[in-house]
């Protein structure tokens, strides 16, 4: 990442701006050429600096208001596999292999469930279960009770 | 005003996949068979009570270079407050999350290096006498979710 492209995500982090002609708005500001602009934004698409472009939903509005950490132990031998496939299903937000810290915490698969409450929370956990088989030996569900801080996760501009 | 089908289409619609172009408004409104006017005059609503919290680029700050861990800490009932307040005064601390299970407190680090991480996590274990679990991610198999409006 250079000076440009991180001007570039300080300037778009917190959003595009709702004008017919976002990016040549961003690149007047930046003082660039919008070809300059969307060809480095391209770049940053194609090796993933940028997951995506588009709507951000919260999602406790639009009902989803059972959120779960799941997590599971499993075989490391194959937790690649495994992984992968808790990852694809629709439900799953996040997916992580983490170690563990035996005795007190076998788990090293964690992900993020979301749903419109704790029954369809539960079905998705029986999804789970069975998807994994016998290559589980425990899993647990953290249900969050409160947000104790919460700040975005921003870039900070190296100017300010 | 709650959201009707139009909002629903945009929101289910637009997870992704904005276009890189001079007029993607137009582009996308096209696609929905909407006005582009009417495209972003409900999208301005939708941010505006937080049906939305974005609309733009989502980057992966890790591949920006920041370093982040999840951590954990198990903290006895009567200290939580005290072990909470110490934990959020740190500006690393990013999120901190209470959750039903021994392991009871559960935040994210984010700084500029990895030694950081370890540094931050010593400094709230000397303040807590509390041990720190550091879980960074050892692979990432997914991150994203089209949520359904």
């Amino acid at each position: 990442m250079d000076d440009l492209d991180r001007k570039i995500i300080t300037a778009t982090q917190s959003g595009l701006p709702l004008v017919k002609n976002p990016y040549e708005i961003i690149a007047k500001t930046l003082n660039i050429e919008v070809t300059l602009l969307k060809q480095r934004m391209n770049n940053m698409l194609e090796n993933g600096q940028i997951r995506r472009i588009g709507a951000v939903p919260n999602h406790y509005k639009l009902g989803y208001t059972a959120n779960a950490m799941s997590v599971w132990d499993v075989s490391d031998d194959k937790i690649n596999e495994l992984g992968q496939q808790l990852g694809a299903l629709s439900f799953v937000s996040h997916c992580y292999e983490r170690p563990r810290f035996l005795p007190e915490w076998p788990y090293n698969l964690f992900a993020m469930v979301h749903g419109k409450n704790k029954e369809e929370v539960m079905q998705q956990i029986q999804q789970i279960v069975t998807l994994l088989g016998k290559d589980c030996s425990a899993y647990e569900l953290l249900y969050s009770k409160q947000i104790l801080k919460k700040t975005g996760l921003r870039l900070k501009d190296k100017n300010t | 005003m709650p959201m009707d089908e139009i909002d629903r289409r945009i929101i289910n619609s637009l997870q992704g996949n904005f276009p890189i172009v001079d007029n993607p408004y137009q582009q996308v409104a096209e696609q929905l068979g909407i006005q582009q006017e009417d495209l972003l005059k409900r999208l301005e609503l939708l941010l505006e009570n937080k049906t939305l919290t974005r609309f733009g680029p989502m980057y992966d700050i890790q591949k920006l270079g920041g370093n982040f861990s999840l951590c954990a800490i198990r903290v006895p009932a009567e200290h939580f407050d005290e072990v909470a307040a110490i934990v959020n005064s740190f500006s690393e601390v990013a999120h901190n999350y209470e959750r039903d299970h021994e392991f009871n407190m559960w935040f994210v680090l984010a700084t500029e290096s990895l030694q950081k991480i370890d540094q931050v996590n010593r400094s709230i274990e000397e303040k807590t006498g509390l041990k720190v679990y550091n879980m960074p991610k050892l692979q990432e198999f997914f991150v994203g979710l089209h949520f359904q409006a």
